[in-house]
């Protein structure tokens, strides 16, 4: 294994072979613009009842008004669940996340989180996503569903309440939902920043190589 | 969530509750919301189109907002009952909410109010309220969840809607209820809804006479919708084909709005 620093071009290989496919760029592209719109949105809602004690600035929100803001959060909704079920129905056809994202083990992700945080994590082939990647990108679906379930359930809580119960209540429920927009929150920022300390992985998620 | 709860208790700190509601309410143009929600310039980037000059837009989120009432009725099951609570549930005092305060809320005179029914039913007289009160009465204590997200569970008593509307011979195949309210508030309800066993005209709250901050001397109790589809201080019902609007719902509220 090389030890490539961050600024080296790429080699031969890796720049020939196609590293994300088109249905994961595309995929991934409409899942960012409606994660953004969902979030947006959703703390313009959060803002006319607001579980903590603050306020999401009006500025950084979709919407203008709590009306306004369903209708947004209620439209990307589709974008969001039509494209999520998509991705992960092709992921699991195509064999996509076990050949990605597994193993996953402990010790893995312990020694690359190591390599990584003393810089030393090589990023020389990035058709193999490093256990840090497994972790954050295993963990992100698993947030992705939860975020999902928990928005049905509070939308639904008479139609789903099974599913509202299964939260621990309407109450418990937005809290869920509200930790788990956090979680995504968290994730979007550590992965652009990694996305843009090694370029050529964005460059990968736009033009597939 | 706690500087809202405590704006919501009668009595309290009306003026800073006129400014939050002042806040939530809607700007004078409609067409401005998708202008303001924009400002960011987001939806711009995202779009790569102009987006205050956002009449698309807004006509995009009204007609995707139309096809989710499609969508929420065609999922409303008429048999799935909201779940129930118990006595020690019930939120004391249960919070006042409407768009004005509580020193503006309607003040009935119980002996001069009537309930004018119209449109498609065989018994278009009015109802005294010494009549409604003759009237069989089920309690239920149910969650009353609003539109913002927060929810309180509360008691209610009175006779199931649907056997007022078979009662005054209303043709049930229409397609709305449509609810005026003293104040002039008025809001459509879905004719599956208006059946539903726990849709209730409600005359008592706790287990005494509605107070005037929760609607004297009706309110309609729509424990399968967010709480702004459970008018207060109703004076009339008409039962149409139409589709009539209602005051959130065309301000944008989405006007099935089903739990």
């Amino acid at each position: 294994m090389s030890s490539m620093t961050l600024s080296e071009p790429s080699t031969a290989p890796a720049s020939s072979k196609v590293i994300q496919p088109g249905w994961v760029r595309t995929m991934h592209w409409i899942n960012a613009v409606a994660m953004i719109m969902m979030i947006m949105s959703g703390w313009q809602i959060y803002n006319a009842a607001p579980l903590f004690d603050f306020r999401f600035s009006h500025a950084i929100t979709l919407g203008g008004w709590l009306g306004g803001a369903l209708l947004w959060h209620f439209a990307a909704m589709w974008l969001l669940m039509v494209n999520g079920l998509a991705y992960l129905t092709v992921g699991l056809i195509t064999g996509r996340f076990r050949k990605k994202l597994l193993p996953l083990t402990p010790s893995g992700v312990l020694t690359d989180t190591r390599l990584a945080l003393t810089g030393k994590l090589s990023h020389a082939d990035l058709t193999k996503y490093n256990y840090v990647q497994k972790l954050l990108y295993a963990g992100i679906i698993l947030v992705g569903i939860v975020v999902v379930l928990s928005g049905l359930s509070i939308w639904k809580p008479v139609q789903l309440q099974w599913l509202t119960a299964l939260f621990g209540g309407y109450d418990v429920a937005r809290y869920v939902h509200f930790a788990a927009m956090a979680a995504i929150v968290g994730f979007l920022v550590i992965h652009v920043i990694l996305a843009l300390l090694v370029p050529k992985s964005l460059r990968a998620m736009i033009i597939g190589r | 969530m706690l500087r809202i709860k405590s704006l919501l208790i009668p009595g309290v700190d009306k003026k800073l509750l006129v400014k939050d509601a002042t806040k939530l309410m809607p700007e004078l143009s409609r067409r401005r919301f998708i202008a303001g929600g924009a400002s960011l310039g987001a939806l711009t980037l995202l779009t790569g189109c102009d987006v205050s000059d956002s009449f698309s837009a807004e006509s995009m989120l009204t007609r995707i907002s139309k096809f989710n009432d499609g969508v929420q009725a065609a999922i409303f099951n008429p048999n799935a009952m909201a779940p129930t609570f118990s006595e020690k549930d019930i939120r004391r005092p249960f919070p006042f909410n409407a768009y004005y305060t509580e020193d503006e809320a309607p003040n009935i005179e119980g002996k001069d109010w009537k309930l004018e029914v119209s449109g498609l039913v065989q018994n278009r007289k009015s109802w005294t309220l010494d009549e409604l009160y003759k009237l069989p009465e089920v309690k239920q204590i149910t969650r009353h969840i609003c539109v913002e997200g927060w929810s309180a569970i509360g008691s209610w008593s009175g006779t199931p809607l649907r056997d007022f509307l078979k009662l005054v011979g209303a043709d049930t195949s229409a397609k709305y209820v449509w609810f005026r309210c003293a104040e002039d508030y008025t809001s459509p309800l879905d004719m599956p809804t208006a059946l539903h066993p726990q849709t209730q005209m409600t005359f008592k709250f706790d287990d005494k006479i509605l107070p005037r901050a929760y609607g004297y001397p009706m309110k309609i109790r729509v424990p399968t919708k967010l709480g702004f589809k459970n008018p207060k201080y109703v004076v009339s019902m008409e039962v149409t084909n139409d589709y009539k609007g209602g005051y959130w719902e065309d301000q944008g509220y989405n006007s099935f709005s089903g739990s």
